[in-house]
């Protein structure tokens, strides 16, 4: 009887488990007319509150949309790309997801998972609002698959001014020799690590700064779109000058996270780190303001972009309400919402400085009058098995400094993941 | 024979839940990542079609920086150290507190204990024991080392190109040769009590005890012991990926299969977690058969 009775308890127990996930799918988001499932990995912080300010654009403009929070925490974002890929393999995507802007997206577009919007972007006047080097960056094939919603500039050289104006140092370097001169003053005053750098990607930030330095931007955007060759003599300059400038750095780098170097910077133990803007934001939330910040050296006035942005997936449910998430996305009020909490910049050109921190507000202005280059390690420049190659090339140039090595690694990564001729 | 029957079909009634479990989710999902392994398969997109052993010849041929190959290495390196580090070390403790030693409860508990914590949270420890920082940023060993005025041993230990990996077998060591000194313990308390006496009476001097009555006893247990701790290195993850975040030096095929899913590189994945599964199979399979007959003799 005893055991009859538990029998039935769990019987029970497993039919509401049953029970439950079968009432979920016929619950799915995105069902009806109504809803609009966004799906991000914007779940909090900074990030969280940007979503939060552009909803309040969208319930407004949207009025018969009901927006759909399709959120997935954690793994800076790879825990959310995972779920996506299953849920578009099962042909359930949600009515739009968020992804980096640019090359990144072309896995979906090549897998034809994703709609053309070019005719929206004329629609909605996108077209003006964007500056030229992005709609470049961002046209695959004569076509526009996203909608950026914001934009991070790559090649900022961040300083601790004190460390600086101890070594001397009282003007920002405009040259990689400049840039050498001044780390070799700060080694003699003391500062066994004048730049400071982590593992993985952010090696392959500094690689790419030092990239548009010595090959200059259009030549830059070629190593991406096919047209420079990666086995060129300038590219072995390159690697070599990228080798000097490692010997600057500190030794435990492949240990170390952008924040654990970005620690180094604010003990005073390196002058230097090249980091994304976000880095204004974090510094900000730390307390320290002792920071200085200019283009990397030799870069002028090329701004090294990378975004966020919002795509329609075919088969997306509600394609109506999902356009109206787009055009309020691509709005000036809906940048201008996302982006002052986000603690990044419009993409828009139009949008007014009012509200923006000081840092933003310069790059606002950089952001017009730049030359636009995308950035492999964050997507805007490679596919993810092309960023994936390219890591594993550079992890390894990190440890041996084999320069011959290192080139023909990237240029066989080009090869295998690069545009096919 | 309807006797039989009857006694045949409640047996097997009972046994299928676990049978359709098993072949379910453990013999189907290995079946499926096999079959995924020999397709073109990217992203999310459905599957172009058969490419017969083409994933598997490009992880050898068309791999950039030749990293699975350099992934096996780094496999081999550990594995060697780690073993012969378990096993040494077991071994020694397990002498030391064979012979019914004081508070023997107490050490087994102190040398077990590691294996009670969880790989991700030694490996977080170890991190910061292995801090690479060196003179006054240095942390735990390093800075041990410094203190003492032993600087010439300070290294940036896992990040050292020629024993960046052999460091790295070092938490791997610390966290499971108690477990090692455990089977080794069993082994000496199922040698019959008889031989030890019989081997003293002879006038045999420790040494030769241990070396020609005691170790030839403990030959199954050594053998086990080297199967155990070799199919753990082979799929060592979680300590490696918490200790060193898993860079270039020090990946493995395990990390490398992670990495690779990262980039949504599913077919290439497959074929590496296969090829994984076939050398684990090539050090377990023959132990299992061996265990198998020695259970039937016994």
């Amino acid at each position: 009887m005893r055991l009859s009775r538990r029998v039935a308890a769990l019987a029970v127990a497993f039919g509401t488990m049953f029970a439950t996930v079968a009432c979920s799918s016929s619950e799915e988001p995105g069902e009806g007319t109504k809803k609009v499932e966004v799906f991000t990995w914007w779940a909090d912080g900074g990030e969280k509150a940007g979503l939060d300010g552009l909803v309040g654009v969208f319930k407004t403009d949207c009025a018969d949309y009901e927006f759909l929070n399709g959120a997935v925490a954690g793994g800076a974002g790879s825990n959310a790309k995972q779920v996506l890929a299953s849920r578009l393999q099962q042909n359930d995507p949600p009515d739009t997801f968020q992804a980096h802007a640019g090359a990144e997206l072309s896995d979906y577009i090549n897998d034809d998972q994703l709609e053309d919007l070019s005719a929206q972007y004329t629609e909605w006047g996108l077209t003006n609002a964007f500056p030229k080097g992005l709609i470049d960056n961002l046209t695959v094939g004569g076509k526009i698959y996203s909608v950026p919603a914001n934009i991070h500039r790559a090649n900022v050289l961040w300083s601790n001014k004190t460390v600086l104006a101890k070594a001397g140092i009282t003007k920002d370097a405009t040259t990689i020799d400049g840039f050498f001169a001044d780390l070799d003053k700060l080694k003699a005053a003391g500062v066994a690590a004048p730049l400071a750098l982590g593992k993985d990607w952010t090696q392959q930030m500094l690689f790419e700064a030092l990239l548009i330095s010595k090959l200059g931007p259009e030549k830059f955007n070629g190593l991406w779109n096919g047209s420079t060759p990666w086995t060129g003599a300038e590219m072995t300059a390159a690697i070599n000058d990228y080798k000097r400038l490692l010997t600057y750095t500190n030794k435990d780098r492949d240990t170390f996270d952008w924040t654990d170097a970005e620690k180094l910077l604010m003990d005073g133990k390196a002058a230097y780190q090249l980091m994304g803007d976000w880095e204004a934001a974090d510094l900000d939330a730390k307390g320290f303001k002792d920071y200085g910040w200019s283009v990397f050296p030799g870069n002028g006035n090329v701004f090294q972009w990378l975004a966020d942005s919002f795509v329609l997936p075919k088969g997306a449910k509600n394609a109506d309400g999902t356009k109206c998430w787009l055009k309020t996305v691509g709005s000036a009020t809906g940048q201008a919402a996302f982006n002052q909490k986000k603690g990044s910049i419009p993409a828009r050109t139009d949008v007014g400085t009012d509200g923006f921190p000081a840092y933003q507000q310069a790059a606002m202005a950089d952001w017009k009058t730049a030359t636009q280059v995308p950035s492999c390690p964050h997507g805007s420049a490679c596919a993810q098995t092309w960023q994936g190659a390219v890591g594993s090339a550079q992890g390894k140039f990190s440890s041996d400094g084999d320069v011959a090595a290192l080139q023909t690694a990237l240029a066989s990564a080009a090869a295998e993941f690069g545009p096919k001729k | 024979m309807r006797h039989r029957r009857r006694t045949w079909i409640p047996g097997l009634l009972l046994i299928s839940p676990s049978l359709i479990l098993l072949a379910v989710f453990v013999y189907g999902l290995i079946g499926w990542t096999v079959n995924l392994s020999l397709q073109d398969r990217h992203n999310a997109r459905p599957a172009k079609g058969y490419v017969g052993l083409d994933n598997y010849t490009k992880l050898f041929t068309s791999d950039i920086n030749d990293r699975f190959t350099h992934s096996l290495k780094n496999l081999v390196v550990f594995t060697l150290v780690f073993m012969a580090g378990t096993i040494v070390l077991g071994l020694i403790w397990a002498l030391l507190l064979e012979r019914r030693a004081k508070a023997e409860g107490f050490w087994r508990t102190v040398y077990l204990f590691p294996m009670a914590v969880s790989f991700v949270a030694s490996g977080v420890v170890w991190r910061w024991l292995m801090n690479t920082g060196q003179g006054d940023s240095a942390g735990g060993i390093n800075a041990i080392f410094h203190g003492l005025g032993l600087g010439f041993l300070e290294s940036p230990w896992w990040t050292d190109p020629d024993w960046g990996m052999a460091a790295m077998a070092v938490p791997a060591i610390w966290q499971l040769s108690g477990y090692v000194m455990a089977l080794f313990l069993a082994g000496f308390r199922g040698i019959p009590e008889e031989l030890r006496e019989a081997a003293v009476v002879d006038g045999a001097t420790t040494f030769q005890l241990y070396r020609q009555v005691l170790f030839p006893q403990l030959t199954p247990t050594i053998l086990s012991a080297l199967i155990i701790t070799g199919h753990m290195s082979m799929k060592m993850f979680d300590l490696i990926m918490s200790v060193s975040g898993a860079q270039w030096l020090t990946e493995v095929p395990a990390v490398y299969v992670w990495q690779t899913l990262l980039t949504r590189d599913y077919a290439k994945a497959a074929a590496i977690s296969v090829f994984l599964l076939l050398i684990v199979a090539v050090v377990v399979v023959p132990y299992l058969i061996h265990v198998n007959r020695s259970e039937k003799r016994s």
